[in-house]
């Protein structure tokens, strides 16, 4: 844009109230129409349509869960084959980890993190709009593969050799690499966009010792995110040319080595667990501190043990391979380093402990979930301290312990924060109150048959039954406790159900909101509900950590933001110090057609070599496309 | 913690554990190996229980307690935020040391477990998709022998396992006698044990390894010294030729309708190496690698059809007449 256009920009300075309000809304919100929703690259759309999208696959995950449970309620049961089943675990691993738990958590950041620090769009609009149709995509995929039985049948981690061409010929592994790719791809660019967003893009005044808990844990887990899954891209994409171009990356009889693929998969495969989880621990923080009605006690060491927690999950990847055969002296180190990180997982809880102490807690549903976290979450992390000791995890890896030891820390650690979330912003983001009864029910029904469905299977574990087995005989004394986990398993479903009933139920006649019903401290109640397109009418200044309980009156705010075209405020790193407006991308329908290009070149790559050739100049056009140099409104005129 | 401690609380862990007892459990530990590292799993639940009991009876104090003073958010109290946070730092340094003691308790275990004895008996296990080659090896030829699917050892003598993989990884657990080790593609693992008490306990693959990863068992007999000797020389005989005609009929079909493609019995011009040496097959407990229990009945079940009995397994199904299979059955349940 040229200086002289830029002095003729009108400013929101010179306009008011309703006048400032209709202005910014009609140049921030998504075009009408089908194909203005698909064009939309606002983080609130496209962040409720992630959201919407990963409960989606939370629920078919559950599905399989229940399925599988059936299966195992009764010795030797014919409800499923050899085949279903395995192909149903496996669906069920990869669905949870890495269609769910990593998107969802995500998707609560895209819509959250620009409104918590006070912006009015992600870094990277574009980008995110393209990162979920290539989670949508690759999902899709992954899932209708399953249902045309193609589905992949080797397990959520895809050892090699089972996975390769030699033992499993069939396209099924393909179909899972391939979903690897995508997904990450969509993770990795939300990412980029969390962590410049709150580099770049926070409000006046807040500084780092000013952002809000939950922001915290994304930044850290965006950091993760980052550095964990090239590993997992790089060790997918050599399985896919193993299969498909006869490379040896992970061929022992020339030169490569099995292990290669635990190391590279377990280099990500340990972080990722934690990507999912301190982003529960940032809910957990911002829902204890509404309604323990207080800040949360040690803010410093809960973002010092968030940091700490993200590094030494990059270091503890061996303990997955302790039966491998490593050198005995290497594993008992990677023994000690694991339990480590205790440590910061520990302090974080004794300060959520102090919190609840000192607080005057009013015990709605969201809470609930907080305190059913604090219970179960403590027993996985406990049981994984057990697992991480050498000659402990001989006996209980591969075995139902620890089937029961992660479903402790990521249903523990990740859905009931997650859940509690859900009531917790449920309000802001549809404008309408989620039941109370029915969520009080929720939560116990959850609790229950979470536990009972669970803690069963640390016995069957110790008392010898494998994983992944699709049946048992009678004689192996396993049968009580599986047919209790599984009657767990149907009431943990049946809270699902019932969620999903409040949800739809409050979508239509629940109350309304307002703008802060639980008189929480964060900017993201500071607008309505649900929010306007540009979410602030004027970007407020932040001048203590918990804003809306210091300035509950009214936000100070700073002006002299366009009216006439999208722009964002820019601040320094540290001291968030306004540095500069920059524009924001307009609705734009190429990062769509980018994806598709890209989902052809994708999987067309799994049937022929040739796709890379032909797959690639859509991808380029479309690219071109969505970079073409687009010229200001002003210069038009 | 010194041993002296652990093995005193010993008798309280099987209290309570007692009804767990079973054939393939980690929680009746049978072997040297197992019963240390019962031991220490058992003052990691000790801690574990405590560290819990202690969090959930704060939580629900903290929960409980009547609270005083204003209700506004940000009325905070100097005082309480200045000792909180000396509690925080005490107890994450309490966690500290626990975590690092726990590490040492975890370390000494690891030790024992995995010392190695020079003089220990010596087999080679082979994992196949889905069923365990045996191999007793010796430095004279004639007292080398292959068997299947079940594992003969003498209680007191430490045994090493060397444990490699014909295919895709596996792994080789008896939790009753020690912790599982996976038997990976190029690479050759050893595991070594010591079972006390004399009993067959059972082992399961823990490592999903494919279709029929399930049925994937091994039964290990733990013999007194004497037994144990008596077993390996008899095992170290060829097979006996049948005697009776229906037994010379089956030996010949076997030969003629394929099965020696695979399968190999000594003595015999049977010599093939791709399924499970059936030598002295009439002696096992199981078919099929723990899918079955051993009997004419069972034995003819898998035979006339395999693919019925374990789906997706690699031994096809045999075109054979109704006669033809009692011969066969026949003659293999003599090879004791
Ligand atoms: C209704 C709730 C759930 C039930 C009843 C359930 C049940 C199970 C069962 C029985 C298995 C073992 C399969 C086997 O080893 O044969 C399993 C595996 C697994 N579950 Fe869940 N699960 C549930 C929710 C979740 C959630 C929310 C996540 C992640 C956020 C998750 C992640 C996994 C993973 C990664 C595996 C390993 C799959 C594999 O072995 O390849 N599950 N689940
Ligand atoms: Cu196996």
């Amino acid at each position: 844009m040229s200086i002289a256009a830029e002095q003729h920009a009108l400013r929101d300075d010179g306009l008011n109230g309703l006048q400032l309000s209709t202005r910014l809304e009609s140049i921030w919100r998504t075009p009408s129409g089908f194909l203005g929703a698909l064009m939309s690259v606002d983080h609130k759309v496209v962040g409720r349509r992630y959201i919407v999208t990963s409960f989606a696959f939370l629920l078919l995950g559950g599905l399989l869960a229940v399925l599988m449970r059936v299966q195992l309620a009764r010795p030797e049961n014919t409800f499923l084959s050899a085949d279903k089943y395995n192909q149903i675990f496996t669906m069920h691993g990869s669905t949870m980890m890495f269609l769910f738990a990593v998107p969802v958590m995500e998707a609560f950041a895209v819509y959250l993190v620009p409104l918590m620090v006070g912006t009015r769009n992600l870094a990277f609009p574009r980008l995110n709009a393209f990162s979920y149709w290539m989670f949508l995509f690759g999902g899709c995929f992954l899932w209708i593969s399953f249902a045309l039985n193609v589905g992949p049948d080797v397990g959520w981690f895809a050892y090699v050799p089972l996975s390769s061409l030699q033992y499993t010929p069939t396209k099924r592994p393909d179909v899972w690499a391939q979903m690897i790719t995508f997904t990450e791809v969509a993770a990795l660019a939300v990412a980029v966009e969390i962590v410049v967003t709150v580099f770049k893009q926070r409000a006046p005044g807040m500084t780092l010792d000013r952002i809000p808990l939950f922001v915290w844990a994304m930044l850290v887990t965006a950091f993760l995110v980052m550095f964990a899954m090239p590993s997992i891209m790089v060790a997918s994409t050599s399985l896919i040319l193993d299969r498909l171009v006869n490379t040896r990356f992970y061929d022992s009889s020339s030169g490569g080595h099995s292990l290669l693929w635990q190391h590279l998969f377990w280099f990500f495969g340990h972080p990722e667990v934690y990507i999912i989880f301190i982003p529960g621990t940032g809910m957990v923080s911002a829902i204890l501190a509404t309604f323990a009605r207080r800040p949360v006690v040690g803010y410093p060491v809960v973002i010092l043990s968030l940091i700490a927690t993200g590094f030494l999950s990059f270091g503890l990847w061996v303990h997955h391979m302790f039966v491998t055969g490593l050198p005995q002296l290497g594993a008992g180190l990677f023994t000690a380093s694991s339990m480590l990180i205790a440590v910061p997982s520990g302090l974080q809880i004794f300060c959520w402990l102090a919190t609840l102490w000192d607080g005057r807690p009013v015990y709605r549903t969201p809470l609930l979930f907080v305190v059913g976290f604090i219970v179960i979450f403590v027993m996985g992390g406990l049981s994984g301290v057990m697992v991480a000791s050498v000659p402990i995890d001989t006996q209980v890896h591969d075995t139902y312990f620890v089937v029961a030891h992660f479903h402790y820390v990521l249903i523990g650690g990740a859905v009931f924060p997650l859940i509690g979330a859900v009531y917790y912003w449920f309000p802001k983001i549809t404008g309408r109150m989620l039941s109370e009864k029915l969520g009080r029910w929720n939560f116990w029904l959850a609790f229950v048959g979470f536990n009972v469905a669970f803690f069963p299977m640390h016995i069957l574990g110790l008392i010898g039954m494998p994983r992944r087995v699709y049946t048992y005989t009678a004689d192996m004394d396993w049968a009580h406790l599986n047919l209790l986990s599984s009657g767990g398993a149907v009431i943990f479903a049946l809270s699902f159900a019932l969620l999903l009933v409040n949800a739809i139920r409050s979508l239509r006649s629940g109350a309304l909101a307002g703008d802060n019903p639980w008189d929480a401290s964060t900017l993201e109640w500071a607008t309505s509900s649900p929010p306007p397109p540009q979410n602030f009418d004027r970007i407020p200044v932040v001048k203590h950590r918990d804003p809306l309980w210091l300035d509950s009156a009214s936000l100070p705010v700073v002006a002299g933001l366009s009216v006439e075209r999208r722009e964002v405020l820019l601040t320094s790193l540290a001291e968030a110090e306004p540095q500069i407006r920059e524009g924001s991308p307009e609705p734009s329908i190429w990062p769509l057609l980018t994806a598709i290009a890209t989902t052809v070149f994708f999987i067309g790559s799994i049937f022929t070599p040739w796709a890379v050739l032909w797959g690639t100049p859509p991808m380029a056009v479309t690219l071109i496309g969505w970079f073409w140099p687009a010229g200001s409104k002003e210069d038009e005129e | 913690m010194p041993v002296r401690i652990r093995t005193a609380l010993l008798p309280f862990a099987t209290l309570p554990l007692a009804a767990c007892a079973g054939r393939q459990s980690a929680l009746d530990p049978q072997g040297l190996q197992s019963e240390q590292i019962f031991q220490t799993f058992f003052i990691f639940l000790i801690v574990a229980a405590v560290v819990w009991i202690a969090v959930v009876t704060v939580l629900c104090v903290g929960m409980l307690r009547r609270k005083h003073g204003a209700d506004r958010p940000l009325a905070l109290h100097q005082s309480f935020e200045r000792t909180s946070g000396r509690i925080v730092f005490v107890l994450g340094l309490a966690t500290l040391v626990v975590v690092l003691g726990l590490s040492i308790v975890s370390y000494a275990g690891q030790r024992i477990v995995f010392a190695k004895d020079e003089h220990a008996l010596t087999l080679k296990i082979i994992g196949h998709q889905w069923w365990w080659e045996v191999r007793y090896e010796d430095d004279s030829p004639d007292r080398s022998f292959v068997t299947a699917n079940e594992i003969r050892i003498p209680i007191g003598q430490p045994v090493k396992v060397e444990l490699e993989t014909a295919d895709v990884i596996h792994s080789f657990w008896v939790p009753s006698l020690t912790g599982k080790m996976d038997l990976i593609t190029g690479q050759k693992n050893e595991l070594q044990f010591t079972a006390k008490n004399a009993g067959v306990y059972r082992g399961q693959c823990a490592e999903f390894c494919g279709l029929q990863h399930a049925h994937m068992a091994f039964a290990v007999f733990a013999l007194s010294p004497d037994e144990f000797g008596r077993w390996r020389d008899h095992e170290n005989q060829s097979a006996s030729s049948p005697a009776d005609p229906l037994g010379k009929q089956g030996e010949q079909l076997f030969r003629a309708r394929g099965c020696a493609l695979c399968h190999a019995i000594r003595g015999t011009l049977a010599g093939g190496q791709l399924g499970p040496d059936l030598t002295h097959i009439g002696s096992r407990t199981t078919v099929a690698a723990g899918t079955l229990p051993m009997s004419s009945a069972t034995l003819a079940a898998w035979i006339a059809d395999p693919q019925h009995v374990k789906p997706g397994n690699n031994m096809p199904k045999m075109p054979l007449q109704s006669d033809e299979l009692i011969a066969i059955v026949h003659y293999l349940e003599q090879l004791k």
